[in-house]
């Protein structure tokens, strides 16, 4: 523990940019937490003042029903965050159990997670999206479910490859040798040692999955206006844009960027905190 | 001899895309049938009655087994038959196969563009370690993979017409004080071009450029970083060295030995490319009122017309797996080394 808390301090100082993306994920999180009880406005609360400029009272401006962009760009975190997480939580557990069943016995089991995957990747991904939120239903959690689907293939082949090479390994033999079950091998012995590269391809997905979910409610699927969402929010900004209206789009646009530039910055420093042979 | 056996190799591979194939039809066909509620009451439209509906359920023999169903989709299918869109009243393959090369000129004029960047971008920064050009490939790196595809597109839109007044409005493929040109291609740059109508080119031309941009810079990230980390990979191996030390010129080492090794790993990332871009080229399609098949799914999806919506999975998945397969026989054809199982 001591030896890991040395190296997470080794690569938070000796790669500010981590700490950078660090601190604005914890803002990120405190902005989900408490967002709606610090903003300025009502983030639904419509006032004659539509379509005002930034300015010291709106900083962000007001959008076409005169609501404040700034209390709806920071309420939206928590949606947006939660969409992701929950969709990202679901494929990591299912890709999990799956992809140890396949990578652990091989054979049927193997094959058949094998064209599962396989299959859910024949699709370009966004589109396969769309149409589980057109078969299952337009809304918020089918596009929770449509992004979990989508992101499966990650995790079973991560968990499959890396249960695969272990099973055989010399901890497991003895392990299996002590009396051990097969579930619990692979609950004890061998998932904790997978754990690692699963939490990496978490922070690098994560990112991915809120682009996807905003995209999502960009073409009108799960979210309703009034809501607030990021997505959803660039897609009313739109019609503003080419009457020069810029702040409607710009700043939830911009805070969604943050937040997937966030993870994605978070995803390759805890590799280099996790493996620091792979750092390129 | 050598001909005949890449020959197999590339029969080989269409045998392996079958399985694609068929789990694409197997899951376009299980959305349908997990529609909420009664599909015959989808596809019989609103303003059904009783009798109606029930001869939708017949018409469509949802009143069979699953199996039986599933014969039927597959005959449907054989037939190119995928329903009739519930919005326009036509059959969706013929409203797909219409608004398909405004798509494919958007996509391709896309990839055009992301790969004569990123290429050179990447083969420049993996030449020059730690100069300026390489830190601006990381920062367009990891910049190009966190701007969501449709912000980029309305900014470059903001810019450009609303500021700079350059580009033109972001409507459709074509002004609408131009004609559209003849129908040959149903490329309208190609058309005009064919038809010998230059101003018709620069219009369409026009309207072409930002949408192109805006999904070739979504794409532009993940192929410079793999032709970066290729380059580099390649550049420090000992055939290379031997090369330099024999004597070759810089760019005889640089494009004949290094980047043809290099093509591999950018050919195989190029497919999950594709994924990106037929995704996001329904985003793009959207901010730019493009009238490409992915704006006919978007309408479709508002108006729950399910049968065009699973045409449009269907022919984009298709589409998927045929450029998979390209990029298969591409790799065969590039690295003589791979065999069937490789």
């Amino acid at each position: 523990m001591k030896a890991f808390l040395k190296h997470l301090r080794y690569v938070l100082t000796e790669n500010p940019v981590t700490l950078v993306a660090g601190s604005m994920f914890l803002m990120l999180i405190l902005l989900g937490l408490f967002g709606p009880w610090i903003v300025p406005y009502d983030p639904l609360a419509s006032s004659p003042a539509a379509l005002q400029p930034p300015s010291a009272q709106h900083w962000f401006g007001t959008d076409q029903l005169g609501r404040d962009v700034f209390s709806r760009v920071i309420v939206a975190t928590r949606l947006d965050l939660t969409i992701a997480i929950v969709a990202v939580a679901l494929s990591f557990v299912a890709g999990s159990v799956f992809g140890s069943i396949a990578g652990f016995y091989g054979g049927w089991a193997d094959r058949i997670v094998g064209r599962v995957t396989d299959t859910i990747m024949a699709f370009p991904l966004f589109v396969l999206a769309m149409g589980i939120v057109a078969a299952l239903g337009n809304t918020v959690e089918n596009i929770v479910y449509a992004t979990a689907i989508i992101n499966f293939p990650f995790y079973a082949r991560v968990a499959r490859a890396e249960v695969n090479v272990r099973r055989g390994a010399g901890f497991v033999q003895a392990a299996r040798l002590a009396g051990n079950s097969d579930l619990r091998l692979l609950a004890t012995q061998i998932y904790p040692n997978v754990l690692p590269p699963m939490m990496v391809q978490v922070s690098l997905n994560m990112g991915w999955a809120i682009l996807n979910a905003a995209g999502l409610s960009f073409i009108g699927l799960g979210v309703r206006p009034p809501t607030p969402e990021w997505g959803i929010m660039v897609a009313e900004g739109a019609t503003y844009i080419v009457s020069g209206e810029w702040w409607l789009a710009l700043f939830p646009g911009l805070a969604l960027m943050l937040a997937v530039f966030c993870f994605n910055l978070l995803g390759d420093g805890l590799r280099d905190l996790i493996d620091p042979r792979q750092r390129t | 001899m050598a001909n005949r056996s890449t020959l197999a190799l590339i029969g080989g591979r269409v045998l392996q895309a079958i399985p694609s194939i068929a789990g694409v039809i197997i899951v376009t066909f299980v959305l349908t049938r997990a529609l909420p509620g009664d599909p015959a009451v989808y596809f019989a439209g609103p303003a059904a009655d009783a009798a109606s509906i029930e001869q939708v359920r017949q018409a469509l023999g949802l009143d069979r087994t699953l199996p039986e169903q599933f014969l039927i989709y597959l005959g449907d299918l054989a037939r190119g038959d995928l329903g009739q869109s519930i919005s326009t009243g036509r059959p969706v393959v013929e409203e797909l196969l219409r608004r398909m090369p405004a798509s494919m000129e958007l996509t391709l004029l896309a990839l055009l563009f992301s790969l004569s960047v990123s290429l050179p971008l990447g083969i420049l920064a993996a030449t020059r370690p730690n100069s300026w050009i390489d830190h601006l490939c990381r920062v367009i790196v990891t910049a190009g993979v966190s701007l969501p595809v449709f912000f980029t597109g309305l900014f470059l839109v903001y810019i450009f017409y609303f500021i700079l007044g350059i580009a033109p409005s972001p409507l459709g493929r074509i002004d609408i004080f131009y004609l559209d040109p003849p129908k040959i291609t149903g490329f309208f740059t190609i058309d005009a071009l064919l038809d010998g109508d230059l101003d018709t080119f620069g219009a369409a031309l026009s309207q072409l450029v930002l949408p192109a941009i805006t999904l070739g810079l979504f794409t532009l990230a993940p192929l410079a970083r793999m032709t970066r980390g290729a380059m580099l990979a390649v550049l420090s191996s000992d055939y290379i060295r031997t090369a330099r030390a024999s004597g070759l010129s810089r760019s005889t080492v640089l494009y004949t030995y290094a980047l043809r090794n290099a093509m591999l790993p950018i050919l195989t990332t190029l497919g999950m490319v594709f994924s990106f871009m037929l995704g996001s080229n329904v985003l793009v399609e959207k901010v730019f009122a493009w009238p490409g098949i992915g704006s006919f799914a978007i309408e479709a999806l508002i108006v729950s017309d399910y049968a065009a919506v699973q045409g449009f999975v269907l022919a984009m998945a298709f589409l998927y797996v045929a450029l998979n397969l390209i990029i298969d026989i591409l790799y065969t054809m590039v690295d003589p080394r791979i065999g069937l199982e490789g």
